[in-house]
């Protein structure tokens, strides 16, 4: 029974961090049509950051600089890789996002050498608590609860404002929004500027709990917050949530198996199946809108 | 517009190829390029070491011993003629797919002879290249039986795979009186793979029960798989991992409270693990190559060297611990020499033939080889981490089952 | 008639170009004295032999992206399939015992050197025989395994649209790598360990009876079978079927109208491209001289999808031109970048490990923002075309004169 607890609750702190990854995803891909390979870097990279700052600042303004650097690194990626392709085939925009993501990890490398950099203890949050009988840190409890909060704010942000508004707009029919008027470079910032800075929340969050970050750590994490917005439907930020949660926690699962079965290698691959499974039998997800392709 | 650029850019290659072409051949004395290294006052020896990826701490912590050596003996007399020994180095990467590339780099540059690598992999991936040229490498701390065997000209320092599981296995079961052993290795990586089986075999002989895991590369998540070996009733956790895994491992151990010993191979004979156990309530047992305060001497120097140079501060993570990599880079440098002492020049050829009969004392104990190219070992230490101080305690010398 | 001599130049400048791998590799072995860029161990020969590799490849990515129009990123594990399949079947009987030495030996008890070897004999032309048949036998088997999971793989996934079928072979990818990696497949696989022992583009230098090297053959043979390779894909560009690939790629429901089977030449195109990536996959072990899953990264796509891109998407030639010089940047001309530097006294900034990939991966950003076309656009180098273009407007000026 322990073990039961300890394993869903990994789980549930493992799906909670791709879940403000995937939102990234999905905001991304709803506008844009593009899968943002380079999110997963800025993850890493916010984590890189919360190294450096948090050794020479105090952590209260230490992590607040990380999400605003983070924001900023989104938007300019955006602006200095992805704009002038607006116009350009689908496929440059990818091959630019693949591009922009090597880019970050070999920085990434050169600039730490290579070396594993071990994240700070955050007081609080790394600190370890009992849940029936199992030892683990506050940061697996508050996750969950954190994420939930963020998506509740995130969907009043996105059905109440003008910018969130604009943002449906936008997703629904590119074009067309443009001719009403919608200023679609502010929003497609505006959709980056959100992405990012849940992936440096993320990062805090991923980081304490697993606090070793090298150059790769990011695209993992990021390939499976993809997973997790398809299944859950792309467009669809409850749904990347409830997918993000299903994955994290079947991975856990798979890896947690008794031993003997020797399955738990193959809990990346699980998720990678899923996918295919997903796309070849429900292309539109859990709780996405079936697309209509357009002569 | 294209065809500017296109043009552009045959203009770029052709430059860079004529700068290249003349950069490689510093020397118009071919008869000394021919037969390798010594031309000029200098001998020239190579180093094949990762500095970056995910074997790069270890591999600059190795590079660090063969510097240091080479700052205290940065000559060596031949024939009564002395020569200046320069340290050539060459990035692999840590990758098998870096390495071929690295190597053939060092055989452009006519080093006598290599050292290297950490990672027994890059290690099997630049050893062709290097039997090609005739280039005789020594490996540091390449611990995988595949690396010597089948090439001529590659040896190493330090002792097996089967030997290290050997003697931790023999460790667990005298020590712990363990019963069950729960094995943790990467996916796909040879190292942790091999030392795992090993280990099974040997623990599993003895009359114990082994459970093994694998968890995919570049996984973060360790809890389950930490959980289960403590649900499972595990006595002892064995994780040949890499630095990074081990780092990662140690931390979530500390926060899951477990306080089931784990046992590491060489890998785990680290700062930056030994970092993560501080202040914590896990034992730590690792084997590895050299004890500090295993030469008073070699301790002092090294870290005086270490404490004057910022570069070498960085290399080492920050502080002055000696690692067993660095003791062992020490000894190679000097074997190193012994052989190009024996083949009574910086010929290549030469020196290969004089390897095998090279006998030195080092700091990590007495080195010879063996008729396969392998050092004659039996004997590994224990340490553990010392987590109140955040220093390695010695434990003790453990040799392997009677054969 | 005209088509004639047009061939006869090619098949000249393919067999002059033959004839000058072969020359620039034995040079130094014929002339003393050469400097030591041509000598057997430079990287010179390295990198033309990674990149004679890489640019099959490049090539069978292009076929599929650049032609078809299909993004898909599963090359790597399609090269994985056809590295391992070509190790398991050539690693002799007698090595496999070392090599599989975890698991015993290995469960395939069965090489084709040591087959034909029996057949033809293992000394002089009878070993170089059952050499050249077995690496051909295997180099085709390992581009059959490759072709036939693509098949496979494609029945599901080539029904999905472009980024959703970029993210599904790229998941394969993964999948593959991972059961490769299975310790419980080792006896097939060798699990995590590496297979080696194989014959490599070394094998395939002559030697005389004391071992010494007549003639290197070891840069040609990749050159050989990649220029082999990438006429078949040439041809299939320039045949009716690459004709419908290029339709699908310009306007698919266009295409279809036209009577084209969208599924048929979608999967036509997705085998045979990674049918070629298997043989690929198995000159990258040759290369290396190992087989192990650990290298089959996405990484290692993504390093092929640039070079097709720099090249330019849908230009064979530029493939072969951005592969080459990717490689020797990335393996020998930026190099330097990694190294601390002095020039006299003044310490060259920023200079230290990692910092070639940095200014590689900016490049590259450089190529892909500013550059979209890559070197070549969609154009082919065309010696002939050069000539006529010359011939034309030497003509127009003649008119004009007149």
């Amino acid at each position: 029974m322990e073990y039961v607890i300890s394993v869903l609750l990994s789980g549930i702190s493992v799906g909670g961090q791709y879940a403000l990854i995937a939102i990234g995803y999905t905001l991304v891909y709803g506008i844009l049509r593009l899968i943002n390979f380079a999110h997963g870097d800025v993850f890493m990279v916010a984590g890189l950051l919360g190294i450096y700052m948090t050794a020479t600042l105090p952590i209260s303004v230490s992590l607040p600089l990380v999400i605003i650097i983070t924001v900023f690194l989104g938007f300019a990626i955006e602006r200095v890789a992805y704009k002038p392709l607006r116009e350009a085939p689908r496929m440059s925009v990818m091959i630019s996002a693949i591009g922009v993501s090597y880019l970050l990890q070999n920085t990434a490398t050169y600039v730490t050498g290579g070396q594993p950099m071990t994240y700070p203890v955050i007081p609080f949050l790394s600190d370890t608590v009992n849940v029936a009988g199992t030892q683990t840190k506050w940061v697996v409890i508050l996750t969950p609860i954190l994420v939930l909060v963020l998506v509740i704010a995130l969907t009043q942000l996105i059905n109440r404002t003008k910018v969130g508004m604009a943002m449906r707009a936008v997703s629904k029919d590119f074009e067309t929004s443009r001719l009403m008027g919608i200023k679609i470079n502010s929003v497609i910032s505006a959709t980056f500027i959100i992405g990012s800075a849940l992936a440096a929340v993320g990062s805090i969050l991923f980081f304490t709990n697993y606090p070793a970050i090298t150059p790769m750590a990011g695209s993992m994490p990021g390939l499976k917050a993809f997973v997790a917005a398809v299944f859950g439907g792309i467009g669809s930020i409850p749904g990347a949530v409830i997918g993000a949660f299903i994955i994290g926690i079947c991975e856990t699962i798979i890896k947690g198996l008794p031993s003997s079965w020797d399955v738990s290698v193959f809990s990346d691959a699980f998720t990678f199946a899923l996918l295919i499974v997903i796309l070849v039998f429900k292309p539109q997800g859990l709780f996405g809108e079936a697309a209509t392709d357009k002569v | 517009m294209k065809k500017i650029v296109a043009a552009l850019m045959a203009g770029v290659m052709t430059v860079s190829l004529a700068a290249c072409g003349s950069a490689a051949a510093p020397s118009g004395d071919q008869a000394a390029a021919a037969s390798g290294g010594a031309s000029g006052d200098t001998i020239k020896i190579g180093v094949f070491e990762p500095s970056t990826g995910d074997s790069a701490s270890g591999g600059k912590k190795e590079i660090l011993g063969m510097q240091y050596a080479n700052s205290e003996t940065p000559t060596v007399e031949v024939g009564g003629k002395t020569y200046n020994v320069e340290l050539v180095m060459a990035d692999n990467g840590s990758s098998a797919d870096k390495a071929p590339s690295a190597a053939s780099e060092l055989v452009g540059k006519d080093v006598s002879l290599v050292l290297g690598s950490y990672g027994s992999g890059v290690s099997m991936a630049g050893g062709p290249k290097f039997e090609e040229a005739g280039l005789a490498a020594i490996g540091v701390t390449c611990t995988n039986p595949n690396v010597t065997a089948g090439n001529d000209y590659y040896f190493r320092i330090c002792f097996l795979d089967n030997f290290q599981a050997d003697v931790l296995a023999n460790f667990a079961i005298e020590k712990f009186a363990a019963k069950k052993a729960y094995c943790l290795g990467e996916n796909g990586n040879e190292y942790d793979q091999g030392l795992v089986a090993f280990f099974k075999g040997v623990f599993e002989a003895a009359g114990g029960e082994v459970i093994t895991d694998s968890f995919p590369t570049n996984n973060s998540d360790f809890t389950s798989y930490l959980n289960k070996a403590k649900s499972e009733g595990a006595d002892v956790i064995f994780t040949p991992v890499s630095i990074a895994y081990a780092k990662q491992i140690m931390e979530q151990a500390a926060s899951l409270g477990i306080t089931i010993p784990f046992l590491g191979s060489d890998t785990l004979d680290d700062n930056m693990v030994l970092e993560a156990t501080k202040g914590t309530d896990l034992q730590l047992y690792v084997s590895t190559f050299y004890q500090e305060g295993g030469s008073d001497t070699f301790d002092k120097g090294i870290k005086e060297y270490i404490n004057g140079n910022s570069d070498a501060m960085t290399a080492n993570g920050g502080n002055d611990t000696i690692s067993a990599v660095t003791a062992m880079g020490y000894d190679a440098y000097y074997v190193a020499l012994e052989a190009i002492k024996a083949a009574g020049s910086g010929d290549k050829a030469a020196i290969k033939g004089a390897i095998p009969n090279v006998k030195w004392d080092g700091v990590s104990g007495s080195i010879a080889f063996d008729s396969q190219g392998d050092a004659v070992r039996d004997t590994a230490y224990i340490k553990t981490a010392d987590t109140a101080s955040g220093t390695w305690a010695f434990e003790k010398v453990q040799t392997g089952s009677s054969k | 008639m005209k088509v004639k001599k047009k061939h006869t130049r090619e098949i000249a400048g393919i067999i002059i170009l033959f004839l000058f791998v072969i020359l620039l590799e034995n040079i130094s072995g014929v002339i003393p004295g050469m400097p030591a860029i041509l000598q057997p161990t430079s990287p010179l020969f390295t990198v033309l032999k990674k990149a004679a590799v890489y640019s099959l490849v490049a090539v069978s990515m292009n076929l599929l992206n650049g032609f078809t129009g299909l993004f898909s990123l599963g090359q790597a594990g399609f090269m994985l399939l056809g590295a391992y399949t070509y190790a398991i079947l050539t690693v002799p009987t007698d090595q496999k015992a070392q090599v599989y030495y975890l698991f015993g030996g290995c469960a395939f008890d069965f090489s084709l050197p040591d087959l034909f070897q029996g057949i033809f004999g293992n000394t002089g032309v009878g070993s170089a025989v059952s050499l050249i048949l077995a690496t051909l036998i295997a180099l085709i088997l390992a581009g059959c395994v490759a072709g036939f999971f693509a098949y496979l793989i494609g029945i599901p996934v080539l029904r999905l649209k472009s980024d959703y079928l970029a993210i599904a072979t790229l998941g394969f990818a993964e999948i593959l790598r991972a059961i490769f990696q299975w310790q419980k497949l080792g006896p097939v696989t060798n699990g995590a360990n590496m297979i080696k022992g194989f014959p490599t583009f070394s094998s395939f230098n002559i030697t005389d009876t004391t071992g010494n090297t007549i003639l290197r053959l070891s840069t040609f043979v990749p050159f050989f079978i990649t220029t082999v390779c990438i006429i078949l894909i040439v041809c299939l560009i320039n045949s009716s079927y690459g004709r419908a690939f290029k339709s699908i790629r310009d306007d698919e429901i266009a295409a279809e109208a036209m009577g084209i089977g969208l599924f048929k030449h979608k999967m036509l195109s997705f085998v045979i491209s990674s049918f070629f990536a298997g043989v690929g996959g198995a000159m990258f072990a040759m290369y290396v001289a190992n087989a192990q899953a650990k290298a089959f990264t996405s990484v290692m796509t993504y390093e092929i999808l640039l070079i097709v891109v720099i090249g330019g998407i849908g230009s064979v030639s530029g493939s072969v031109l951005a592969t080459f010089l990717y490689v020797a940047c990335s393996e020998w001309w930026l190099r330097f970048l990694d190294s601390e530097m002095y020039l006299g006294s003044f310490k060259v900034p920023l200079l230290r490990n990692g910092f070639r990939m940095v200014v590689f991966s900016i490049v590259i950003m450089v190529i892909v923002l500013f550059f979209s076309e890559g070197i070549m656009g969609d154009n082919e180098l065309n010696l002939a075309g050069l000539h006529r273009r010359f011939q034309r407007k030497h003509s127009a000026a003649k008119k004009e004169r007149e």
